[in-house]
């Protein structure tokens, strides 16, 4: 079963992609298309039987490497945070299928657009099966991948081809700090199994390690190189550059990549090591700071856009901030919930902004829109959705999943959780006000759009209609029927040993239901206080923005420049490489070593043969004669030494 | 199998299409000399499959061994192969026939020559890799050189004269050291067999100067920095069928000589040494990443990553461990299809164009999809991208490097970053944007010849990624045995200390 889940999709994505010719557009969408509702359906009754049934599953398919003591297979295992990942990307994945045949019906090269999506899907799936460290790999590289070449899709654009680029590097710096880290655990266990390797880290405490110069604590650098790994793909400060710059990729990407799946691997990964974090509370701190830092941060950045898309990319990487604060104090269930219901509401939010810059012509600046929302109203009741989800609206999915983030942290009594309390609310608040600005900015006043667009806007086609109502009913409703599961009553049942607490009877998430009353209310007080700001700046009086950009002008600057993070690494990286680049070559290899050594050689020995007048065909004959004069010599030194 | 000289029939077959390519006359005569040099190559790889299906792995001795005696009572014509030269021998009867398919509508003057030469290369690199006699070594190991001298001499590019001479220094320099070693070894322990001399201690002053002796050859060879300058000039210089068979096989050579000679022979000095080539092996990786960041020639870019990837493969050798030695060879032979390919993609574009620069092109991606598709699989291969048999290569270099020296596996480990950018740069540029250069709408995708000749290479590439014990289990036990040969050998010698 696991097998055809997987490879289901990599099989369609090769026959998409290969003979598309003979397939023809809808056939390439017909194979994917069914490829991934096969999955989706299958990955449904995994999750019935191993999350609700508690069972878990080891598959091994092949063996990979195998190299003196280092071995490990081609091997799924399947416990309940894999069924959840499964679900999750698969639903996604198949219902971002489905909405990309409308999508992209104008587009010329929908095969190839159909093929790297379901590829994409085979690594994601690889990677949240994985039984080893290589295989997860794998898949992480696999994704990696696949968002590069969707980002770069329309490839004829610079903009998307240095965005595609920009993905695939920062993901790589991401990449080193991880493979460092798998290294030290096969050096420190000599395994690279998840079993194996879990078992040998609590005989690991308190053993000092020398990295670099340095001498650490084996475990925390363990940690922390993984984590580098995370934040590369989960986007976190430092490493989340590449992530707006992502949206130049087509819509339905965006959605099922840059939000509802590959992002998230960070976050899973940190979850499927929590038997190798919670054994180091300075790491799980750092994962916190970074983690409540991002969320934080990107927010600033959100209220400052004006590209529909980037909003919601860094209301994103603000999400993954929550859910990254969230495991860094050890509430692995609220964080993986979080993860489930963004999911759907943020993949609804991205489809539902597709559906808007559908309908204005390829239009996604929202200075450019306005009063969409009588002509659009179906799209606008799916926004909304989304919307009241992302700012956790009692009822919709986020008001449980982000409101148990934030009691977490305040009942958490670790190292940096009182940050991630303090930051968690305010990004709160900055999340209900961006997003209520969007929703100001897009669907309500006058329409700021030009004539033609104007007359042009219409409803989007059913292909992209219906998978939205999908997701609207997974961003209203998930939250309220599965918090039992992943973070109350059923908490252990459900999750058994897939996620793992050092201290059991310290459950976070058990003493974040003994918190003061003002702490639960605080993200619903700070939510109302985002929706009346919005209303006031945006609605109100829609002159607020100007005067306040006007007064405030270096704060706006900072925040709209998303804090200068790409000039200063434009500055401290990129240009100098480039500059060292050109330096070795010219000064190095052409100024040193080609000028003093076979250069200058070459000047000596020319001066010698132009006194012989001896060189018709080049150096070859020369060569072949000194090197028979050599064999000569040793024959004769043979000959001389036997006699 | 012990008196059928197969070893020999496989390393002179390609001779016999020299005789026939000499027989051929009249109109036809270059076309059926192609013919001829394809069905020769092509048989020669056939032949070297009695060797893959009828080697026994599970022993680290020679195998298939052929003994004549030759010049006096010492040195002997003497062959044989064990886990780690079958598969350079495979490597080599398998890219050969798929470097006649290059040239084969791109080469139009001195035709038969060309394909002489490329046959008699062939004979010599099987005989670099079967050979086990010292002297027997350094024939095919030297001479190997001159027909690559022809390629790039005659069918070369502008500045031929000035690569083949560049060439023709840097080699001098190493081969004359490493024969006057040869010859001290000789002296020495009065036999040119090498699996004798593999079991003979040489006390540790000569070791040192034995090993730099011959390190002079090999580092030239790999190439490793700092006498790497002549591989891009060879590279741009060559036609694209010798920059294929200079990179997918000549390159191998460094390294097994280093495999085949430095490893066991002067393990003392190996171990002493071992600063040198970390040293100058990470210096390689990140300095030539930043040189091929800013090459605006294709074959440039690609030949310094190919110096890049070669310090992989001496970072691999020299950590003294089953992962790194693995791996070592599997970064050879991986890089042997990966960078082969990346050459023959700039051929396909080079065919039609005439250019190499980088700045001619751009959009190819529009009216080239099979080509793009190609590329794009051989620039991901060459990132080390997991699947490919770069990825198994480097991680298991890296795994057996970390062991002994984080420092070292650090400094390496940002390969991949820039090995990453340099590709995707080159990429992005030649295939991506609009079509919008002069002379390129009229480009055509690759044609069947093109077709058939990358399909091996991609459908090799990614076995070796998705499973590489194929591969693997033949080197297993002559590696582990070199690793226990090496550390008795070390341990000896601390013994010796010791009293």
């Amino acid at each position: 079963m696991y097998q055809i889940i997987v490879f289901g999709p990599l099989l369609a994505a090769l026959i998409a992609g290969l003979f598309n010719r003979r397939l023809g557009d809808r056939g390439a969408q017909f194979v994917t298309c069914g490829a991934l509702i096969i999955s989706a359906i299958l990955s449904w009754m995994v999750f019935l039987r191993i999350g609700l049934g508690g069972a878990v599953d080891h598959v091994t398919i092949a063996t990979w490497i195998t190299s003196g003591d280092l071995s490990f297979n081609w091997a799924f295992k399947v416990d309940t945070l894999t069924a959840v990942m499964l679900v999750v990307v698969n639903t996604i994945s198949c219902l971002v299928h489905i909405y990309s045949i409308g999508y992209m019906a104008h587009d010329p090269d929908k095969p190839r657009f159909m093929a790297y999506l379901s590829f994409f899907t085979f690594a994601m799936l690889m990677l949240v099966t994985a039984d080893n460290f290589i295989q997860l790999f794998f898949g992480w590289e696999g994704v990696g991948l696949a968002s590069y070449l969707l980002i770069g899709f329309w490839y004829k654009k610079p903009s998307a081809c240095a965005a595609a680029i920009k993905a695939f590097l920062v993901n790589r710096v991401g990449d080193f700090g991880f493979a460092l880290g798998i290294f030290t655990i096969f050096m420190v266990t000599g395994s690279v199994e998840f079993d194996t390797v879990f078992a040998a880290i609590p005989g690991l405490q308190g053993q000092q390690i020398h990295f670099l110069w340095m001498d650490l604590d084996l475990i925390t650098t363990i940690c922390i190189l993984l984590f580098i790994g995370a934040m590369g793909k989960s986007a976190q400060l430092g490493l989340h550059t590449w992530l707006p710059d992502a949206m130049e990729g087509p819509t339905p990407v965006s959605a099922l990549i840059h939000a509802a799946t590959m992002v998230t691997a960070g976050v899973f990964l940190v979850a499927r090591m929590s038997p190798i974090f919670e054994y180091s509370p300075t790491a799980l701190g750092f994962v916190a700071f970074i983690g409540a830092s991002t969320a934080i941060f990107a927010a600033t950045i959100g209220m400052a856009q004006n590209d529909i898309k980037r909003v919601i990319a860094y209301s994103t990487c603000s999400q993954l901030g929550y859910m990254f604060f969230a495991l860094g104090v050890s509430a692995y269930g609220a964080a993986i919930f979080h993860l489930f219901t963004h999911a759907f509401f943020k993949a609804l939010l991205f489809l539902g902004s597709g559906s808007v810059i559908h309908a204005m012509s390829d239009e996604q600046d929202m200075r450019k829109m306005g009063g969409l929302r009588k002509k659009i109203p179906a799209t606008f009741a799916m926004m909304l959705v989304g919307t009241l989800a992302l700012i956790g609206f009692p009822g919709f999915a986020g008001y449980y999943s982000k409101d148990m983030i934030i009691e977490s942290a305040f009942a958490a009594n670790t190292s940096w959780s009182d940050y991630a309390f303090i930051m968690g609310v305010l990004a709160a608040l900055l999340t209900s006000f961006y997003s209520w600005r969007l929703l100001f900015m897009t669907f309500f006043g006058e329409s700021r759009a030009s004539k033609p667009v104007q007359d042009h806007i219409h409803e989007s086609s059913n292909w992209m209609m219906v998978p939205l109502y999908g997701l609207a009913i997974g961003a209203a409703f998930a939250g309220y029927f599965f918090r039992d599961i992943f973070v109350g009553s059923g908490y252990e049942d459900f999750w058994g040993h897939a996620l793992f607490l050092k201290d059991e009877a310290h459950n976070v998430l058990e003493a974040a239901e003994e918190i003061p009353g003002w702490v639960g209310l605080s993200p619903f007080i700070v939510m109302l206080l985002g929706f009346v700001i919005a209303w006031y700046a945006y609605i109100f009086r829609p002159d607020t923005p100007a005067r306040f950009t006007g007064t405030f002008r270096y704060v706006y600057n900072l925040f709209y420049n998303k804090w200068y993070v790409d000039e200063i690494y434009e500055f401290l990286f990129v240009s100098p490489a480039k500059r060292l680049g050109t330096f070795l070559w010219k000064r190095g290899d052409e100024g040193i070593i080609d000028r003093y050594g076979p250069d200058g050689a070459a000047a000596a020995i020319m001066d010698l043969a132009r006194r012989f007048k001896a060189m018709q065909s080049g150096y070859v004959y020369h060569y072949a004669f000194a090197m028979l004069i050599g064999v000569a010599g040793f024959v004769t030194w043979f000959v001389g030494g036997a006699g | 199998m012990e008196h059928f000289p197969i070893l020999s029939i496989i390393t002179f077959l390609p001779l016999l299409g020299v005789l026939f390519i000499l027989l051929t006359k009249g109109e036809n005569a270059d076309r059926n000399a192609k013919n001829a040099a394809l069905w020769v190559t092509v048989f020669t790889f056939f032949a070297s499959l009695i060797l893959w299906f009828n080697f026994d792995k599970t022993t680290a001795d020679f195998q298939f061994v052929e003994t004549a005696s030759w010049f006096g009572d010492n040195i002997n014509y003497h062959m044989g192969i064990d886990g780690i030269s079958i598969l350079f021998v495979m490597l080599t009867t398998f890219i050969t026939p798929i470097v006649i398919l290059t040239g084969w509508d791109a080469v139009t003057t001195r035709v038969k020559e060309y394909l002489i030469a490329f046959l008699i290369l062939e004979t010599l690199m099987i005989g670099v890799f079967c050979a086990l006699d010292i002297v027997l070594f350094y024939l095919f190991f030297e001479g190997g050189l001159i027909p690559m001298f022809l390629i790039i001499g005659v069918w070369g590019g502008k500045n031929r004269i000035y690569a083949t001479y560049k060439l023709f220094l840097y080699t001098l320099l190493g081969s004359v050291l490493m024969l006057l070693a040869m010859l001290y070894m000789y002296f020495q322990a009065g036999t040119t067999d090498i699996p004798t001399l593999m079991q003979y201690h040489f006390d540790t002053s000569a070791q040192i100067w034995l090993f730099l002796a011959f390190f002079a050859s090999f580092a030239v060879k790999t190439p490793m920095w700092p006498v790497h300058t002549w591989l891009p000039d060879a590279h741009v210089q060559a036609p694209t069928a010798g920059s294929v068979i200079l990179a997918g096989i000549l390159l191998k050579m460094g390294g097994y000589g280093f495999l085949r000679f430095s490893l066991p022979m002067f393990p003392v000095a190996s171990a002493e040494l071992v600063w040198l080539i970390y040293g100058l092996s990470v210096i390689a990786i990140i300095y030539t990443s930043l040189v091929a960041l800013m090459q605006q020639d294709m074959k440039k870019l690609i030949a310094y990553s190919s110096i890049a990837h070669m310090g992989f493969v001496t970072l691999g050798i020299f950590a003294f461990n089953i992962q790194g030695l693995e791996g070592a060879i599997m970064v050879m032979l991986a890089h042997g299809l990966v960078a082969s390919a990346l050459f023959l993609c700039v051929g396909v574009i080079y065919d039609r164009m005439h250019t190499r620069e980088i700045a001619r092109y751009g959009g190819l991606a529009n009216i080239m999809p099979k080509y793009a598709l190609t590329f794009m699989f051989f620039t991901m291969a060459s990132a080390g991208l997991p699947g490919t048999g770069n990825f198994v290569g480097e991680v298991l270099v890296l795994f057996g490097l970390f062991q002994v020296n984080i420092w070292a596996t650090f400094l390496a480990a940002t390969g991949m970053i820039l090995g990453a950018a340099y590709m995707l740069w080159l990429y992005r540029k030649v295939m991506f944007g609009e079509l919008v250069k002069e002379g390129l709408k009229a480009m055509l995708d690759m044609n069947r010849r093109e077709v058939i000749i990358f399909t091996p290479l991609v459908i090799f590439t990614i076995w070796m990624g998705i499973y590489p014990s194929t591969f693997l289990d033949f080197i297993h036990v002559s590696v582990a045995n070199l690793v226990t040969h090496h550390q008795a050998a070390l341990a000896a010698a601390s013994d010796m200390m010791a009293h």
